[in-house]
C-alpha cells in the first residue's frame, strides 16, 4: 500500500471544511465573524474552500469598535473587493454615542461595551442561529474544553458545565428559537499550524504581522503604536520609529507590539519558534485576573 | 529526536518541508484520579517544548498557588483548564490538547477516570486511533483499568499503550512492572486489541516519557514518545469500501451540480461506480472537484465534492457507496448505546437519531440489558441512566444506510437527540442490522387519505387537549366534539380515562408506561386521521416530549395543540374526581401536578386560560381558530 500523502494540515483542512458544510447544511442562517486578523483570513480561507465552486452562502460580520488598525479596515476593504463578499459592519450605537474611549474608559469597559455587547446586539439584530469564528484551543486554558459547536442561550451565555458531547464528527447542530450556535472550525488547529497553512496556502494577512518601521509608544512594558490622533501622549512621551510586528490584532490602543526585524512570513515562523511567547500575550484582556476568558466567554464574548 | 526548534534555526527551508510530510496521530489517555494523566500530558508538552515562556511564568505561580508539588512545578496544572476545576484539583471534562515533534503532530484527549464519567471518555476515544491506559504502579491493575479498557475497545480502539506510572515511588522494581505487565495482558486478552504495548515510566520524573531512563536499563521497549512517533496509524478505514455521507449538494448554477462531503472510509477515483443506496440508483464518478482544481483521485478523510455522470436523485443524508460493496439499508438494527444525560432512557419515547448527515426519528424498541462496565456481567433493566451502556433494539421512522461499527467507526455510530431540549442524550453503536425489517413491507393502498376526507368533505386532523387532572379538558373537548358534530364534521374523541380502561388498561402510571400510554394514544389518531376523521385527544399528557412526538406522527398542519391552562390551585379545589386529596394523602402514587411534573407547552396553537374562560367561551375560541386556519369552514 502506498503511504498516505494525507499529512496533518490535510487534514485538519479536511476537518474544518466538514463543520462548515455541516452547519451550513442544518442551521437556518449562519454568519461569519471577521475579525481580519490571521485566524480570520485562514478562516475565510477554508470557508472558500468548502463550498467551491458555490459562493460563500453566508456573510461575514466585523464587529467594528472603531479604534482597529487603520491598516485593518484597508485589509477588510480589499479583501471583500476580490472575493465579492457579502460583508456587514457592525458597531455598538450607544457605545459610539458615549465615546467609548479605551485610553479613558480601559480596556474592560471598552471590550465589554464595544466588542461583547455589540455582537450581541448585532446577533440579535440580524437573528443568525449560528456564528462561525476563528477561536482555537490551544489559545487559553478554557478553550481546550469547549466544543467545536459550542451552544449559547437566548441571551447568548455559555455554561461550560452543560455541554453537548460531541463524538466522532457528528454534530448536533439543533437550536430553538433565540438560541444560537458558535462554530469554531478551528478548534483543533494550533498558532504554528496556523502559520504553516498561511505560508504554504499563500494566504493574504495584514501587514502589521510583519516587522516594519513603526510610531512606537513604550507603556507598562507595552509596546504601543501610534495608529493616529486619538492617541493621547503623555507628558515626556514621543512616539520613537522602531521595527517591530504584531502577534495578534485588535483594538490597537491594547494591543502591544513586539521588537522584530522579521519582515517576511518565513522569517516571522522562524522567529516564532525560537522565541516562544505565546500569542494572547499581546492582548491586555487576559491579564486583570485569574480565568477572566473563562468569565468573558461566559457573558457572551467570543 | 529533533525538536522543532533545533531544525529551524539551521535551515528553515527544511524544516518548513518536513513539516508538509508531518502526519496526525489523536489519542487518549485513561486512568484513574491521582494515576497521573494530566502529569503526563504536562509532561510531553514540557518534552516537547511547546510550553510558551509567559505560560511558563503563569504555571511556576499556579504551582506555588495551588500545586500539589510542594512548590516544584505541577505539570498537571498546565493541562486542568477551567477555573472551577483547577480548584478543586480535578478534571471535569474532555480537555483537547496538542503538541508535535517533527514526525507528527499530537491530539490528546484528557479524560477523568471518574465512574460517572463514562460519557467523557466515550466522546475522547471516539476519535481516537490509540489509548494510554495509566496505571499506577503502586497500586497495580484496578476495575478502573479494566473498564477503562472495555470502553476504549468499544468505542473501537485497538492499540494500547499500558502506562506503568510512578515507577520511581516503588524503586524502578523491574518485578512490579512484570507482575502488572502479566496480569493486564491475561485481562485483555477477551478484548479486540491488535497491539499492547507496556512501558514503565515515572511522568512526574520523566523516565521513559520523551527520553530513556537510566534507571530501567532491564527494560528494552519504546520510550512512550518513541511509541507514539512510530506507531502505524494508516487507518483501517482506508482499505473499507468507499462510502461518503453527502453533507450538501453543491449547485452554483444550473450546469454544476455536485456532491459535498467527507469521505468515511475508502478511495474515489472517477471512472468508479457509486450507488445511492436509499434509491438503489448507480452512476459512475465524473470528476472529483476541490477548490485546489480537480483531483485524480481522493481517500479516506478528505473533504471533497463529486460530480455524477448521470442526473440521479441524490440529497443530504445519502451515503455514496461503491457498488461493489454496498452498505447495510435498513429501519431496524441492534446498537450498543452509552447513555449520556441525566434523562434516563425511555424505551418507546421517540428521539432523533443522527448518523453520518442524516436525523430521522427513532426509538429504542427493545432493550436487551445492560452492561456491568467493572465486570462486564449482563444485567436486566428497563431503562439507561447516565453513563450506562446498554445493549437493545433501534427502530427507525425510515430506513437508513449503515455498516456494522466494528466494520467502519464513521457509517456505523450515530447520535441520539432530545427533541425537545434539543440535548445529545445518549451515543451509539451499531452492532448489525434485523432483518426483520426487510420482510414486512408496508401495505400499499390505493384508497388513501385524501381520497377517504374528501368523501367526508372535511380535512382530517387533530386537536390534542393537554393540562392537568381538572383542568377542564374533557368537559371542553366534549362541547368542541358536540359543536363539530352539529357542523356536520365527522369526529371522534378520544379520552383519558376511557381509553385507559380497554387500549391500554395493561398500563400504570410509571413515567415508562405514561410515555406508552401517550403513544398508543397518537398511533390510534394518526389511523383515524388516516381514516378522514378529525380526532380530539384529551390527556393529561404531561411530556413535551411525548405531545411532540405525537405531532410529528401526522402531516405539518394536521395537529393543534390545545393547552388548557387552568392553575394547579384551581384543579385542586375542584378535585371532581377526589383524586388530588388522595394524591396529598399520599394514597395515589405519581400524580401529575403533585408528585410527578407537568411540562407546560411552549407554543400551543391553543391556549385557554381554565382560570377565567367558561366551556362556552373557550369551544367559540377553539372552533373560529380553526376556521381562520381553514381547517373547517367558516359556519
Amino acid at each position: 500500500m502506498p503511504t498516505s500523502t494525507f499529512t496533518h494540515l490535510k487534514q485538519l483542512e479536511a476537518e474544518s471544511i466538514h463543520i462548515f458544510r455541516e452547519v451550513v447544511a442544518e442551521c437556518h442562517k449562519p454568519v461569519m465573524l471577521y475579525s481580519i486578523g490571521k485566524d480570520s483570513s485562514v478562516l475565510l480561507h477554508l470557508a472558500r474552500k468548502a463550498f467551491y465552486p458555490s459562493p460563500l452562502p453566508f456573510p461575514l460580520m466585523h464587529i467594528d469598535t472603531t479604534w482597529k488598525f487603520r491598516e485593518m479596515i484597508e485589509f477588510r476593504t480589499n479583501i471583500v473587493a476580490e472575493h465579492h463578499l457579502d460583508l456587514i459592519v457592525y458597531t455598538n450605537p450607544a457605545g459610539l454615542e458615549q465615546e467609548i474611549n479605551p485610553f479613558i474608559h480601559g480596556s474592560s469597559l471598552h471590550t465589554e461595551i464595544m466588542k461583547t455587547e455589540a455582537l450581541k446586539q448585532a446577533l440579535n439584530k440580524y437573528q443568525f442561529d449560528a456564528a462561525f469564528g476563528g477561536a482555537r484551543r490551544d489559545e487559553e486554558a478554557s478553550r481546550a474544553k469547549e466544543r467545536i459547536l459550542s451552544f449559547r442561550t437566548t441571551t447568548h451565555r455559555w455554561d461550560p458545565k452543560n455541554q453537548r458531547p460531541e463524538l466522532w464528527n457528528i454534530f448536533n447542530t439543533r437550536v430553538r428559537p433565540g438560541e444560537s450556535l458558535r462554530a469554531f472550525p478551528l478548534s483543533n488547529w494550533t498558532e504554528l499550524d496556523v502559520w504553516q497553512y498561511i505560508f504554504l496556502e499563500k494566504i493574504p494577512i495584514v501587514p502589521l504581522y510583519l516587522a516594519k518601521e513603526r510610531p512606537i509608544v513604550e507603556r507598562d512594558g507595552m509596546l504601543l503604536m501610534v495608529d493616529d490622533h486619538r492617541f493621547p501622549l503623555k507628558p515626556g512621551e514621543s512616539p520613537q520609529m522602531r521595527s517591530v510586528r504584531f502577534r495578534t490584532l485588535g483594538c490597537y490602543p491594547l494591543t502591544g507590539a513586539i521588537e522584530s526585524t522579521a519582515s517576511t512570513l518565513s522569517e516571522v515562523i522562524q522567529e516564532m519558534l525560537v522565541a516562544r511567547t505565546s500569542e494572547r500575550q499581546g492582548r491586555l484582556i487576559d491579564r486583570d485576573v485569574v480565568g477572566s476568558m473563562e468569565k468573558k466567554k461566559q457573558e457572551g464574548y467570543f | 529526536m529533533t525538536t522543532p526548534s533545533d531544525l529551524i534555526s539551521q535551515d528553515l527551508a527544511t524544516y518548513l518541508k518536513s513539516q508538509e510530510e508531518k502526519s496526525l496521530l489523536r489519542f487518549i489517555t485513561c486512568g484513574s484520579v491521582d494515576d497521573g494523566k494530566s502529569t503526563l500530558i504536562g509532561r510531553l508538552l514540557w518534552d516537547s517544548k511547546l510550553i510558551l515562556e509567559d505560560q511558563l511564568a503563569t504555571l511556576q505561580a499556579d504551582s506555588k498557588r495551588i500545586g500539589t508539588q510542594g512548590g516544584d512545578l505541577d505539570y498537571a496544572l498546565l493541562v486542568d483548564g477551567l477555573q472551577a476545576e483547577r480548584e478543586q484539583g480535578i478534571t471535569i471534562d474532555v480537555a483537547y490538547r496538542f503538541f508535535a515533534t517533527d514526525k507528527r503532530k499530537f491530539i490528546v484527549a484528557d479524560t477523568p477516570g471518574h465512574e460517572q464519567y463514562t460519557r467523557n471518555m466515550a466522546t475522547g476515544a471516539s476519535t481516537a486511533s490509540l489509548a494510554i491506559v495509566m496505571i499506577d504502579a503502586r497500586k497495580g491493575v484496578l476495575i478502573q483499568t479494566m473498564r477503562h479498557s472495555y470502553l476504549v475497545s468499544l468505542l473501537g480502539i485497538t492499540k494500547i499503550i499500558l502506562a506503568v506510572n510512578k515507577m520511581d515511588l516503588v524503586d524502578y522494581s523491574q518485578d512490579i512492572f512484570t507482575a502488572i505487565q502479566t496480569t493486564y495482558e491475561e485481562f485483555s486478552q477477551k478484548l479486540p486489541f491488535e497491539e499492547v504495548v507496556c512501558i514503565p515510566v515515572s511522568a512526574l520524573k520523566g523516565d521513559n516519557v520523551f527520553h530513556r531512563s537510566p534507571h530501567t536499563d532491564w527494560y528494552h521497549g519504546p520510550t512512550i514518545m518513541g511509541h507514539l512517533e512510530t506507531v502505524d496509524i494508516l487507518s483501517n478505514a482506508r482499505q473499507q469500501p468507499f462510502r461518503m455521507p453527502v453533507q450538501w449538494v453543491n449547485r452554483p448554477n444550473l450546469d454544476f451540480r455536485g456532491f459535498s462531503g467527507t469521505i468515511a472510509s475508502g478511495t474515489v477515483q472517477p471512472g468508479d461506480k457509486l450507488v445511492a443506496p436509499s434509491s438503489g440508483r448507480t452512476s459512475t464518478v465524473a470528476r472529483i472537484v476541490t477548490f485546489d482544481g480537480d483531483v485524480d483521485s481522493a481517500e479516506t478523510g478528505q473533504s471533497i465534492t463529486l460530480i455524477l455522470e448521470d442526473e440521479i436523485d441524490v440529497s443530504r443524508g445519502e451515503l455514496l457507496s461503491t457498488v461493489q460493496a454496498r452498505p447495510t439499508t435498513a429501519d431496524q438494527f441492534e446498537a450498543t448505546i452509552i447513555w449520556m444525560h441525566d434523562n434516563a432512557l425511555l424505551p418507546g419515547r421517540k428521539y432523533l437519531l443522527k448518523a453520518g448527515t442524516r436525523t430521522i426519528p427513532a426509538q429504542v424498541s427493545e432493550l436487551k440489558y445492560k452492561v456491568n462496565v467493572n465486570t462486564l456481567e449482563h444485567l436486566a433493566t428497563k431503562t439507561l441512566k447516565l453513563n450506562e451502556i446498554g445493549i437493545c433494539n433501534v427502530s427507525l421512522d425510515q430506513p437508513i444506510s449503515f455498516d456494522p461499527y466494528r466494520e467502519n467507526r464513521q457509517t456505523g455510530s450515530f447520535i441520539l437527540i432530545d427533541h425537545y431540549t434539543n440535548a445529545t442524550i445518549a451515543a451509539g453503536i451499531i452492532d448489525f442490522a434485523l432483518r426483520r425489517a426487510d420482510n414486512i413491507h408496508w401495505q400499499s393502498v390505493e384508497i388513501h387519505k385524501e381520497a377517504r376526507a374528501t368523501m367526508k368533505g372535511q380535512k382530517p386532523f387533530i386537536l390534542w387537549f393537554t393540562g392537568l387532572s381538572g383542568a377542564g379538558k374533557s368537559t371542553v373537548a366534549n362541547m368542541v366534539d358536540k359543536k363539530l358534530h352539529s357542523l356536520g364534521r365527522h369526529t371522534y374523541l378520544l379520552d383519558g380515562d376511557n381509553v385507559r380502561h380497554g387500549l391500554n388498561r395493561d398500563l400504570g402510571f410509571t413515567d415508562a408506561d405514561r410515555v406508552e400510554n401517550i403513544r398508543r394514544v397518537a398511533e390510534t389518531a394518526k389511523l383515524m386521521v388516516d381514516a378522514g376523521l378529525i380526532v380530539l385527544v384529551s390527556f393529561i399528557s404531561p411530556f413535551r416530549s411525548e405531545r411532540e412526538m405525537a405531532r410529528m406522527l401526522v402531516e405539518q398542519g394536521e395537529f393543534l395543540e390545545v393547552f388548557i391552562d387552568t392553575p394547579l390551585e384551581i384543579c385542586e379545589q375542584r378535585d371532581v374526581k377526589g383524586l388530588y386529596k388522595k394524591a396529598r394523602a399520599g394514597q395515589l402514587k405519581n400524580f401529575t401536578g403533585i408528585d410527578s411534573p407537568y411540562e407546560r407547552p411552549d407554543d400551543a396553537e391553543i391556549t385557554i386560560e381554565g382560570a377565567t374562560q367558561t366551556a362556552e367561551e373557550a369551544t367559540l375560541t377553539i372552533v373560529k381558530t380553526l376556521e381562520a386556519q381553514g381547517l373547517i369552514p367558516t359556519s
